[in-house]
């Protein structure tokens, strides 16, 4: 038996969209395997949101009685379900969070892992995904021997699929050893759309001159129901806190929607968003080399066309 | 107190990777600490100078690794380990590194959030697991007072400030330190330092990279005059089906 156990983690009581997503994946691996696809939530997830992973796809959902937040915690988590049913896959939507524990379970459970997949692994000699490698400039097919294969999945890896399942939920519980880390001070903003599940970007550069002109952008993300990013030279200088800095040293995205404005497209920042679906760039110069990586281009100054671009937007959505 | 930075020699991040006969040419290509990792040791250093320490670095590589290695000797590391392998995956690397650390008890083991080489930012969180050690990732901000320290680790939309007692893992990222460049007497003294190389313990193969590809290239964009935005707005919703 082939069975898939996907972690997945809740925000405002609910699964997040990337965890469902995961779901997806999962019960479509489970397919490919024929396995059952198992969900695993923690007390995080309300009962009543149960329902949502068994209709993208979950055979069975484990309903954790815990809600750890510490990624070693989480990892012991995953060890005890995956035991308990029996599995060869693990899977989880890329988080801050996960993208620690995952390995830490890889190591416990003597498994191959492979993070930030992008498509549904092929079947037909081994188990096989594939990831990039060097920040974007290639591409690996690799090969996962091991019993149990760990996968951290990116957003957009695979559609959002509703299999309308019924819903087998089962309580779970295990001892958990907590954490030696201490969390003293918790800074987070609010109310906005996180980065990493964004289906839309906007994000802006030096071009944008000052942080008192961020105005305009969080105006067209509001329009688009977007997060807001920026590049690395706006982020040092302090314009814009550090987690909205995508690029190599930053957060690595694929959002369906990356638009550009006053970033001029160095190497380094087209590694954090060369996987995003659709790129629109926005910016003065016509040479910047942003517009050789984009899909829509506009030449012209982003004071001049941001506020247009909204304006147009706002009267159609 | 016994700092271990690990650090990967990885291409230049400025470098464009050619590719011969379906493979990565890196013939023609520099090699440096990767980025992250010399995060990790610029804080290291700092935090050697402040305590009095010892810090080692430590790399799994073969011998074309080594002037990586007098780099970051040159930057300030008093001893150099060279695990002499080729480092096959995360799981591979972290379980020479485990193995190094479980003889030496180290109070800290830093090291990049991640490598720029395959990004799989694994290594830490393996080595935490086989170690039975705490790890934040990713640590931005790292003091000390006394046994215990105070990191802020970025979240999801924000960053938690946390704590913790020695010994444990950090994965670290700007703006941690500020990367130092070698001056002259660092380089010369790098010179004689002492870089020990040790034989690999024998790890089992999990993963494999059996092909590369060249990454998918976009078609050639559009471009949309800026007293038309309309037309974007148009071709985002009805050609790319976006919004």
């Amino acid at each position: 038996m082939s069975n898939v156990l996907i972690y997945v983690e809740a925000e405002n009581n609910s699964a997040k969209k990337t965890s469902l997503e995961a779901v997806s994946y999962g019960a479509t691996v489970a397919q490919m395997l024929g396995g059952k696809a198992i969900a695993l939530a923690t007390a995080a997830l309300a009962a009543d949101k149960t329902e949502e992973l068994a209709k993208y796809g979950a055979d069975k959902v484990l309903h954790a009685a815990q809600n750890p937040s510490q990624s070693e915690e989480i990892a012991q988590l995953i060890v005890a379900a995956a035991h308990q049913e029996n599995v060869t896959v693990i899977l989880a939507a890329k988080s801050i969070v996960v993208d620690l524990a995952l390995p830490m379970v890889g190591a416990k459970l003597q498994a191959s892992v492979a993070t930030n997949i992008t498509e549904l692994p092929e079947l037909s000699n081994g188990f096989v995904v594939r990831r990039s490698a060097y920040s974007g400039k290639a591409i690996t097919k690799v090969e996962l021997s091991g019993k149990i294969k760990v996968l951290s999945i990116k957003k957009n890896a695979s559609e959002l699929r509703e299999y309308h399942k019924p819903l087998l939920l089962e309580p779970f519980s295990v001892e958990i050893t907590p954490s030696k880390i201490s969390v003293k001070e918790v800074k987070k903003q609010t109310g906005e759309v996180l980065l990493s599940e964004a289906d839309i970007v906007v994000s802006a550069g030096r071009g944008l001159k000052g942080p008192e002109n961020w105005g305009m952008i969080e105006e067209l993300a509001k329009v688009l129901g977007a997060a807001t990013a920026c590049s690395k030279p706006v982020s040092d200088m302090n314009w814009r806190p550090h987690h909205e800095h995508v690029g190599q040293t930053g957060i690595k995205i694929s959002p369906n929607l990356y638009i550009a404005i006053g970033i001029s497209g160095a190497i380094q920042h087209l590694a954090g968003v060369n996987a995003s679906k659709v790129i629109v760039v926005i910016n003065k110069d016509p040479e910047a080399p942003f517009f050789k990586a984009a899909d829509y281009g506009i030449v012209g100054d982003a004071f001049e066309v941001v506020p247009k671009l909204t304006q147009a937007l706002k009267a159609v959505l | 107190m016994k700092i271990l930075v690990c650090i990967s020699h990885v291409p230049d991040t400025n470098a464009k990777i050619p590719f011969k006969n379906g493979q990565p040419d890196l013939s023609g290509i520099s090699f440096v600490i990767a980025p992250y990792d010399d995060f990790a040791l610029a804080r290291a250093v700092e935090l050697r100078d402040q305590t009095k320490g010892k810090l080692t670095v430590l790399n799994v590589g073969l011998s074309d690794t080594e002037p990586t290695i007098r780099k970051a000797l040159a930057i300030g590391a008093d001893e150099a380990i060279r695990v002499h392998a080729t480092p096959h995956d995360a799981f591979y690397v972290a379980s020479q590194i485990a193995a190094i650390a479980s003889r030496e008890n180290y109070d800290m083991i830093l090291m990049g959030r991640e490598s720029s080489d395959f990004n799989g930012g694994q290594v830490h969180g393996m080595v935490a697991a086989m170690l039975g050690l705490p790890c934040v990732v990713p640590c931005m901000k790292l003091d000390l007072y006394g046994r215990v320290a105070v990191m802020h680790r970025e979240t999801e939309g924000g960053k938690e400030v946390v704590e913790v007692e020695m010994p444990f893992i950090a994965g670290c990222q700007e703006p941690i330190a500020e990367w130092k460049i070698p001056n002259m007497r660092g380089i010369m003294s790098a010179k004689t330092k002492p870089l020990k190389v040790v034989e690999p313990i024998d790890v089992p193969k999990y993963t494999h990279i059996v092909q590369y590809e060249m990454p998918p290239q976009r078609g050639t964009v559009k471009m949309i005059d800026k007293d038309n935005v309309a037309e974007l707005v148009r071709l985002l919703r009805q050609e790319a089906k976006v919004i």
